[in-house]
C-alpha cells in the first residue's frame, strides 16, 4: 500500500466518526487519538520502553538458547531422536496459554514477561535453524567429502552459510511473536508496559489512549521486523 | 583454454608439478575387480552395477557412456571413494582405495559453486580444505582462471556468471590441487548444446596439456567419442560394460573430428548397443 492509501483510510475514518457522531469511547477519530498521544507522550514513551526491553531481552535469550540446541539436534543422532519429538510436542502448546502459570511462578515483574517472550521465540528459531543445517545440497556435501573435509570444516564452510537465511526467517517470525508474547504477559499481570496501558485505558473508557498504545505497538513490531530484515540484507548478500 | 600467451602446460606444470611418477606409468590409474553395487534388501533389492572389471591406464581419457539409470554415476562415486562397493575391490595407482583422495578431483553435473563465495574463493576451496600453501595455490588459481577466461570475474559471485562460466569455474576448482585423476560426472549435462560443444573442446585441449588421467561419465555418445581415448558403452541396469572401443582418432580434436569416418563408425556401433536391449 502506498502512503496515499493510508492517508485516504485515515481521512475516511475521520469523516466516518464525524458524520455519524460516534462517541469517542467507542471509536475515537484519528485527530482525537493524535491529540491524546501528544498529551500522554511521556507515559507512552515510558511504557513502550518497558515493552521493547522485555521483547528484545526475551528474543536475544531465545537466540542464545536455541542456537546451541539446534547444533546439538542437527549433529547428534541420539539426542535428535530423544529431544526433537519432545520439542516438537512442546511447540504444539499455545505458549500464550502458559502466561498465567508463568506469572504465578515468577511474579509480576519483567522476568515472567521475558520468559514468555523466550517461550514464543524459541521454537521458530530452533526449527528453522535445524532445517537450515539439513538443507545442504547433497552435491555440496559430496564435493566436501571428496576433499576429505572434516565434519567441523563442513560445518564452518558449508552448513553455517546455508543455514544463515533460515536463521533470519526464524528470527523474523520470532520477533513478531515476541511483541505479542510481551503484551500477553502484561495483560495477565503487570504494572507497566504497553499491554498494561491498553488494559487500563480500555477499562477506563480512555479508548483514544488505547488506540495510541496499539498504534505504538504496531510501529514497534514493524521497526523490529525491518531491523532484522536490514541485518539479513547486510549479511546474506548472495542469492542461491 | 581461451587465453593467448599462456601455454597451459608451462603454466600448470611449473614448480608446482610433481608429474606422474615414472614407476606409476605402467600401473593403471584405476583398476576395478569384480565390482558390484546393490541397493536395498528384499523387495526393494536392486543390483545397480556390475560385476565390472575395468582398468584405466594412466594418462588416458576414458569415456563411459550409457543410458540413464545404468549406474554410471554410481561407478564414478565408487571410484571417487564417496561410496563403497558391495563386492569387489578398487585400486588406485596400485593402492587399495580407502575413501576420497587429494589426488582425485571431481567435476559434477551441477557446478556446485558456493553462492556466498566469490569465484576465486570457490576455486581456492580445495586449498583451504586440504590446507595447501596459500600463495602458490592462489597463483595457480589465477592462472586457471586466466586460461578459462574468468580472470576478470574472480571477485564476482557465481550468480552473476553464465552457466558455461560457472562450469568453467568448477573445472578450475577441480584442477587447483593438480589431481592425478579427474572424474567428470556429466560435467556438461546442465549446459545448452552450444556451450556444451565449446566447453568439451576446451576440456579436450586442457586435458591434453595437463597429461593427467580422466574418466568421463556421460549419456552423450558424441561427447564420449570426441573426448575419449577409449569409449566404454554400459548396459542397462545392472550396468556392465558391453562395448569397449579404443578411439584411434588424431588429437587435437576439433569440430571436424565428428566428420571423421572412424568417428561415425564408433558412433554407430555405440548407438546400436544403446538402443537395443541386451539379449541374455
Amino acid at each position: 500500500m502506498t502512503p496515499l492509501t493510508y492517508l485516504a483510510l485515515v481521512l475516511v475514518w475521520e469523516a466516518f466518526v464525524r458524520a455519524f457522531s460516534i462517541p469517542g469511547w467507542i471509536l475515537p477519530s484519528p485527530s482525537a487519538i493524535a491529540a491524546t498521544a501528544v498529551t500522554w507522550a511521556p507515559e507512552l514513551f515510558f511504557h513502550s520502553l518497558v515493552t521493547v526491553r522485555e521483547t528484545l531481552i526475551g528474543f536475544l535469550l531465545a537466540l542464545v538458547f536455541s542456537l546451541p540446541l539446534a547444533v546439538v539436534i542437527a549433529f547428534t543422532t541420539t539426542l535428535r531422536r530423544l529431544l526433537y519429538p519432545i520439542l516438537l510436542g512442546l511447540q504444539s502448546i499455545p505458549k500464550v496459554a502458559l502466561a498465567p502459570l508463568v506469572i504465578l511462578w515468577l511474579g509480576v515483574g519483567e522476568l515472567p514477561k521475558i520468559v514468555i517472550v523466550v517461550l514464543v521465540c524459541f521454537f521458530p528459531i530452533l526449527v528453522n535453524v535445524v532445517a537450515g543445517f539439513e538443507a545442504v545440497p547433497k552435491a555440496m556435501l559430496d564435493l566436501m567429502h571428496s576433499l576429505r573435509a572434516s565434519e567441523m570444516s563442513i560445518f564452518r564452510r558449508l552448513r553455517i552459510p546455508i543455514a544463515t537465511p533460515y536463521l533470519f526467517t526464524g528470527c523474523k517470525v520470532a520477533i513478531t511473536f515476541a511483541v505479542i508474547g510481551a503484551v500477553i504477559g502484561e495483560f495477565v499481570a503487570a504494572q507497566e508496559g504497553l499491554g498494561y496501558l491498553i488494559l487500563i485505558s480500555s477499562a477506563q473508557s480512555q479508548t483514544a489512549l488505547a488506540f495510541a498504545a496499539i498504534l505504538l505497538l504496531t510501529v514497534i513490531s514493524v521497526v523490529l521486523f525491518y531491523g532484522i530484515e536490514f541485518l539479513e540484507k547486510r549479511l546474506v548478500t548472495w542469492s542461491p | 583454454m581461451s587465453s593467448e600467451g599462456v601455454s597451459a602446460r608451462d603454466a600448470l606444470r611449473g614448480a608446482n608439478d610433481t608429474g606422474t611418477d615414472a614407476r606409476l606409468q605402467d600401473t593403471p590409474a584405476v583398476e576395478l575387480v569384480g565390482i558390484t553395487k546393490t541397493f536395498g534388501t528384499g523387495q526393494d533389492f536392486v543390483r545397480a552395477l556390475g560385476p565390472i572389471d575395468l582398468a584405466v591406464a594412466t594418462g588416458t581419457f576414458v569415456s563411459v557412456v550409457g543410458p540413464s539409470g545404468c549406474g554410471k554415476s554410481t561407478l564414478l562415486r565408487l571410484i571417487a571413494g564417496l561410496d563403497v562397493p558391495t563386492e569387489g575391490k578398487i585400486w588406485r595407482y596400485g593402492a587399495a582405495l580407502d575413501g576420497p583422495s587429494q589426488d582425485v578431483a571431481i567435476v559434477f553435473q551441477e557446478h556446485v559453486l558456493f553462492p556466498w563465495a566469490s569465484v576465486l574463493e570457490n576455486v581456492m576451496l580445495p586449498a583451504d580444505v586440504l590446507g595447501l600453501p596459500k600463495a602458490p595455490a592462489r597463483e595457480r588459481a589465477f592462472r586457471l582462471l586466466e586460461m578459462t577466461g574468468l580472470k576478470e570475474f574472480a571477485g564476482h559471485k557465481p550468480h552473476m556468471l553464465s552457466g558455461g562460466m560457472k562450469q568453467r569455474a568448477a573445472f578450475c576448482r577441480a584442477l587447483l590441487s593438480d589431481p592425478q585423476l579427474l572424474l567428470l560426472d556429466e560435467p556438461f549435462g546442465a549446459l545448452d548444446a552450444l556451450t556444451r560443444e565449446e566447453l568439451s573442446l576446451e576440456l579436450s585441449r586442457l586435458w591434453q596439456d595437463l597429461g593427467r588421467t580422466a574418466l568421463l561419465i556421460t549419456h552423450d555418445i558424441e561427447e564420449a567419442i570426441l573426448l575419449g581415448d577409449r569409449v566404454i558403452v554400459m548396459s542397462n541396469r545392472p550396468g556392465r560394460p558391453r562395448l569397449d572401443i579404443s578411439v584411434d582418432l588424431p588429437r587435437p580434436r576439433d569440430v571436424n573430428t565428428a566428420k571423421h569416418p572412424r568417428f561415425v563408425e564408433i558412433k554407430q556401433m555405440a548407438r546400436g548397443l544403446l538402443f537395443t536391449r541386451e539379449q541374455d
